[in-house]
């Protein structure tokens, strides 16, 4: 309910809640749609301008925009966890892996394109967590497309400053005498964080440990956890 | 210059603030850390954000920091780090 708020010219975030119920009735089911600020904000536009352009030009086709999008769309974090849980289950693989990264993935005829993967595994020693301050760079070759808490000030400022805070806040604490290590995202470089297996797992196939490990733990903010 | 360092060298970022598109973030700036990684050499990016070529190409090093060196009042154990990817221009051997 309260998102309707944004919809509207009236600005009703001062006062208290109670205004909704109000407010609420106002909104009419069958309403023609309100103007989306978050469309027509002013980067947007000029971002559906040049669009436009492009295609009028015949650069390219929108079926070739909407093909991008649905590839782009087609990557999720499972990618990820299918390389996990090889390196899980194959330790030749996972020597492989953390050797170099863009050429292990390419094993499950995954190409890092310009950029290139760089795998850092967690020990009982070493925690890994993953950060760009500079934006948002993410192993989106391999994760997706980040988290929007993934691309916030918030995250990409604390991680670096507070990370052991940051972590607790996703609810992984982590003993004093392990080494928590911020990877800052810069480069060409995509990090992706190998977790620790997690124990009482030995009989699991390679299939089902893929099925353990979520996209948090493979940017380092929490830990897979047995089933 | 290509090269010159190696895993293990200590290195000071420079402090310096120039305009443009740049990939060492402030607050490494002017800080000691270690070389953990090569990574090769890349285009610059400083000279990419100008429409241009990005040559000479720069090599591209992993530098370690420890936290307490980044933040003095870090509030964590001593062994913390973190790991970031300099370019070898903003880097010089202590």
């Amino acid at each position: 309910m309260h998102d309707h708020d944004h919809d509207h010219g009236h600005h009703h975030h001062d006062h208290s809640h109670d205004h909704d119920h109000d407010h609420a009735a106002v909104v009419q089911p069958h309403a023609p749609p309100a103007k989306d600020e978050k469309i027509h904000s002013y980067h947007q536009v000029l971002g559906l301008a040049l669009k436009e352009l492009l295609i009028e030009k015949g650069v390219f086709t929108p079926d070739e925009i909407r093909k991008a999008i649905e590839w782009r769309d087609s990557i999720t974090p499972a990618m990820g966890a299918k390389i996990v849980a090889r390196a899980w289950s194959d330790s030749a693989y996972k020597k492989r892996l953390l050797a170099n990264g863009t050429a292990a993935v390419k094993e499950f005829d995954h190409d890092m394109g310009a950029l290139h993967l760089v795998v850092v595994e967690n020990t009982p020693q070493v925690h890994n967590m993953i950060v760009c301050t500079l934006c948002s760079c993410y192993p989106r070759a391999i994760l997706g497309l980040p988290p929007p808490w993934y691309k916030s000030r918030e995250y990409r400022s604390r991680a670096v400053r507070e990370p052991r805070k940051v972590l607790r806040e996703f609810g992984t604490v982590l003993p004093e005498n392990v080494e928590v290590r911020v990877h800052d995202s810069t480069a060409d470089m995509r990090y992706l964080v190998l977790p620790m297996r997690p124990p009482g797992t030995e009989k699991l196939s390679e299939a089902e440990l893929a099925e353990l490990v979520t996209r948090d733990s493979m940017v380092g903010v929490s830990l897979p956890e047995a089933p | 210059m290509a090269g010159a360092l190696s895993p293990g060298d200590r290195v000071r970022v420079r402090e310096d603030f120039p305009l443009g598109h740049i990939r060492t973030p402030v607050y490494v700036r002017g800080k000691e850390g270690v070389v953990t990684r090569v990574f090769g050499s890349f285009p610059n990016p400083e000279v990419l954000a100008l429409g241009r070529d990005g040559l000479p190409k720069k090599t591209l090093y992993e530098v370690c920091f420890k936290q307490s060196e980044l933040w003095p009042d870090y509030n964590g154990p001593e062994a913390d780090t973190l790991l970031i990817d300099i370019y070898e221009h903003w880097l010089s051997k202590v």
